[in-house]
């Protein structure tokens, strides 16, 4: 049985995700022993102290500089060896979906995934998450040593950083057992962060009639917020945005503070995506649409007179 | 070359499910079942596959009781060509890795070059089971794919990366490839495929068949305590003018939600 807590902590060119603090913090809250950040592919990370890592292991040189399924198994698996964890953290996004369970397999671990809670029961981790969409939650228990859960990002929140350092080590890590090799890659259509970690999200539905209609009401609203631009699986199906912006059961599980629906009527798929938005709000002109059941706040008006209105508004107040 | 395809039957989509109790966890009985959608685009891969010649054999393999025959049948009925399903009362509380060790045995036996999954199956939500078979199997592996180009016996997979970038990935066969969104177009049963269907047999191996021993594929991920998702507290309908409700919610979305 190990002690303390891996996280593995997120970066994008040297700077850290949000969820790279999430996950510190949340392991550091639960008192589980220390507290280590696994950075891969950047010599840094001693900030990562102020929100509870006691201390951080860096993986440089070679190929690490961007993602690949063999150095992150390598990597968390060396890390592994060094460090005896009780239980290994991961955010769970596009990096651990593909390298964890290659990992879990490697060493034969059980993975709880995409959890939004956690807690100690009688010393031991228990995970709750969401299954089939979000219909149903259970806890989740891993009886491996060391346990690994995949964190749902903006689920756990992140303090204000104590300001405290935490000593950085380098991890010395020989990478095999290459099987793919990244020859290229397409940078995301816009800068903004993916929709599974957003904080805020756009969304528009299928009425929003055209490519140009999407480009012209959605995408400069969330622009006005920094959101991300989403859609609903008729608006993608249409052609009107791309399929990488799809919330829903078959799309992306979204988890932002502020969701607003513009002319998605909300059928049980897209719900699924979206229901666990802190703020939903919903623009529809039909007063029945079902995602006015969820809605925070409701408009019942046509979106292409209160879209445009709205991020007038919105840039008011965030410049004023 | 025979291509793997792993599909589940999972609750369709419309479905309003119930938690039966904290023990059972989501009450199935009666609930229309359908093709994981995200399997349905590794079937469709597959059958383009056999289509351009590339495929000789495409076999569809599931875990689970009788019950997902219909849905075994539904392939064929689409061009596949043989069924394998994994029945055995050790996988019956199978995690990730259980499954993924009875499936990568399956798939090893029958000389599969290329495996195809969906990126994950919606009612468990997990997506663990391609890589880890990938992992099992020594093989190549491309998760999220949403394009994917074979040459011969080398493979180009564009994945996602975060962040909605996309790396493109080359590699050799044999690999294992979960799909995405994006990558086709699944088709409909044909009238000839139906009629194969009814034909159909499926293989039925247990693990002893596999190789396998229960302690091999026993669970080390453990679900209890099922419950319902708490109900959103009751919303409001803002009144008044277009101009209006724009310059209230704002308002609320400062003072009273907090979010901007
Ligand atoms: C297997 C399966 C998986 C699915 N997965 C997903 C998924 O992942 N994500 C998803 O979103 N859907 C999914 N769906 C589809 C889902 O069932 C709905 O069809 C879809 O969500 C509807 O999209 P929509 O709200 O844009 O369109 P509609 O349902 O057609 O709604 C359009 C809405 O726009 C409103 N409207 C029209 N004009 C205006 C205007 N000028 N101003 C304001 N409001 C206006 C209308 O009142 C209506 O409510 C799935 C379906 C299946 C079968």
């Amino acid at each position: 049985m190990g002690n303390g807590i891996l996280v593995i902590a997120e970066h994008e060119g040297g700077v850290f995700k949000k969820s790279a603090a999430e996950l510190v913090a949340k392991a550091k809250a639960l008192g589980l022993g220390p507290v280590t950040a696994l950075v891969i592919g950047h010599a840094g990370g001693a900030e990562l102290g102020g929100f509870g890592a006691d201390a951080v292991l860096t993986v440089t040189g070679g190929d690490t500089s961007r993602y690949s399924v063999a150095t992150y198994v390598s990597a968390i698996q060396a890390a592994i060896a060094a460090v005896n964890p009780a239980a290994v953290f991961a955010s769970a996004g596009a990096q651990a979906r593909d390298g964890m369970p290659r990992l879990a397999a490697r060493l034969g671990l059980g993975v709880g995934a995409d959890v939004t809670e956690l807690r100690l029961d009688g010393g031991a981790l228990v995970g709750r998450r969401p299954l089939y969409a979000g219909k149903a939650l259970a806890d989740v228990r891993v009886s491996s040593s060391p346990a690994v859960f995949t964190l749902r990002a903006n689920a756990f929140g992140v303090p204000a950083s104590t300001g405290a350092a935490a000593p950085v080590s380098a991890l010395a890590v020989s990478v095999s057992g290459a099987l793919t090799k990244v020859v290229d890659r397409e940078a995301p259509t816009s800068s903004v962060v993916d929709l599974t970690e957003a904080d805020r999200i756009v969304s528009g539905g299928r009425s929003v009639a055209s490519k140009d209609g999407y480009d012209k009401l959605i995408r400069p609203l969330a622009g006005a917020i920094g959101a991300t631009p989403g859609a609903s699986r008729a608006c993608v199906d249409a052609g009107f945005a791309p399929h990488s912006h799809q919330v829903g059961q078959t799309g992306k599980v979204v988890n932002p503070s502020l969701y607003i629906a513009m002319g998605i009527s909300g059928q049980i798929q897209h719900l699924a995506g979206m229901r666990t938005s802190k703020i939903i709000v919903a623009v529809n002109k039909d007063a029945t649409a079902p995602i006015f059941q969820h809605a925070t706040y409701g408009i019942v008006a046509d979106m292409f007179e209160v879209g445009p209105l709205l991020q007038a508004e919105l840039q008011a107040a965030l410049a004023g | 070359m025979k291509i793997g395809v792993c599909l589940k039957q999972v609750p369709a989509t419309d479905s309003p499910l119930k938690v039966k109790d904290a023990v059972t966890g989501v009450d199935l009985a009666g609930v229309k079942m359908q093709i994981n959608p995200y399997d349905e685009f590794a079937l469709e891969e597959a059958l383009k596959l056999k289509d351009a010649k590339v495929a000789t054999t495409v076999i569809v393999y599931t875990v689970g009781s009788a019950d997902a025959d219909a849905r075994l049948k539904d392939a064929v009925a689409r061009g596949a060509d043989e069924l394998v399903r994994i029945e055995d009362a050790g996988l019956a509380d199978a995690d990730s890795l259980g499954l993924a060790r009875a499936l990568a045995a399956a798939a090893k036996a029958d000389g599969v070059g290329l495996l195809l999954c969906g990126k994950q199956a919606i009612d468990s939500d997990n997506a663990q089971v391609p890589a880890m078979i990938a992992e099992l199997l020594g093989w190549a592996q491309a998760t999220e794919c949403d394009k994917l180009e074979l040459s011969g016996s080398s493979f180009k997979a564009w994945v996602a990366a975060g962040g909605g970038a996309r790396d493109v990935l080359s590699g050799a066969l044999p690999a294992v490839v979960s799909t995405d969104k994006g990558i086709n177009s699944p088709r409909s049963p044909s009238i000839k495929g139906v009629m194969a269907s009814k034909k159909a047999k499926v293989d039925v191996r247990d693990l002893a068949a596999l190789g396998l021993s229960a302690a091999a594929v026993a669970p080390k991920v453990q679900l209890s305590a099922w419950g319902a998702p708490a109900p959103r507290p009751q919303g409001r309908i803002l009144q008044g003018s277009a101009a209006q409700v724009a310059k209230e919610l704002v308002g609320l979305l400062r003072s009273e939600a907090k979010v901007i």
